[in-house]
């Protein structure tokens, strides 16, 4: 795999100038995702829906929970408070703002398909409008038996925020608990 | 992977170019001189703001030695160096400096920094 990397970054490089191997390459590896994404889609838990600008503006803190965690109303309001975002100033130009809230809103938990999508959204009351993920009743019930030694007691781990930190397949929209493994625990199979 | 390096390689030629760049509209809008040891001084200072309940400074995240990793202090994701002599694609992006500087001046000092504060700032990073 990373040979083929190799290569083609090489490639790239000769001809960066051009622009136009560039563009193949970047057609290249959207085919890959597509097919990634075509493939394992019924096995996902929540839709794994990739955005540049999502993943550039707040990936680069914290994990990128996908949008189908919360529902729209959640994420409008998020989205409309981030120069104080909990406790963090988040700001982002109107332009990205825009964007990456159109994004989040037609991914978001109350118009997905996903299984877990559907579970955290009906664990809503309609006025409920939680900020975070690990606020809802859904979450809450699944977490609730791990010790908080193993969580915010382990410098891995910090918080239940830090979903990667456990959930080896995460980024790819999987949280199949037999994937779990807790850094200096182990597995967690409950 | 690729999309990223290739970009990356096509954009590290203009680190110098950009910070330049910056420097002269922060001229323009009346700073300068310039200091790097102006920027170093405000690395290494504590704040504390009203906002704020711990006190806060630049290596709360970024640590003092800016070509090593930092982390996020509530998230734990870990800040790739500052330092464009290890990490190129520092410095090359104009707008990304000024998103981080609006947002990291609020949370570390709990104001905007001014023009003259983010060009010493520049510099110092510049120079690591």
């Amino acid at each position: 795999m990373m040979n083929i990397y190799r290569k083609l970054l090489a490639l790239a490089v000769v001809t960066a100038g051009t622009g136009l191997l560039l563009s193949v390459t970047v057609y290249g590896d959207n085919d890959r995702e597509e097919k990634d994404t075509w493939l394992s889609q019924s096995r996902l838990d929540v839709a794994s829906v990739k955005n540049s600008a999502y993943q550039a503006e707040c990936g680069s803190c914290h994990f990128a929970y996908q949008p189908g965690w919360l529902p729209e109303r959640s994420w409008r309001k998020l989205m409309g408070g981030l120069e104080n975002h909990f406790g963090d100033n988040a700001e982002l130009t109107a332009e990205d703002q825009g964007k990456i809230l159109d994004f989040l809103v037609s991914n978001a938990a109350d118009k997905s398909d996903f299984k877990r999508s559907k579970r955290i959204s009906g664990s809503l009351k309609q006025e409920d409008v939680p900020l975070r993920i690990t606020d809802t009743v859904y979450f809450k019930r699944k977490h609730h038996e791990i010790p908080a030694g193993y969580i915010q007691g382990n410098k891995m781990v910090g918080s239940l925020s830090n979903c990667a930190a456990c959930h080896t397949r995460a980024e790819s929209g999987s949280f199949n608990e037999h994937e779990v493994k807790i850094p200096g625990v182990g597995r967690w199979d409950d | 992977m690729v999309i990223t390096t290739t970009l990356l390689l096509a954009q590290t030629a203009s680190a110098g170019t950009t910070v330049d760049t910056l420097l002269d509209t922060y001229r323009a809008a009346g700073a300068g001189p310039f200091q790097a040891e102006a920027g170093q001084r405000m690395w290494g200072e504590t704040y504390r703001s009203n906002s704020a309940p711990t006190e806060r400074s630049c290596k709360t995240c970024h640590t003092n030695n800016l070509t090593a990793s930092g982390q996020h202090s509530k998230t734990l994701k870990p800040i790739k160096p500052l330092a464009p002599s290890v990490n190129a694609e520092r410095l090359t992006n104009s707008k990304r400096i000024e998103k981080w500087f609006t947002r990291n001046c609020k949370w570390t000092i709990g104001r905007e920094c001014s023009p003259q504060e983010k060009g010493d700032f520049l510099l110092y990073i510049q120079n690591q």
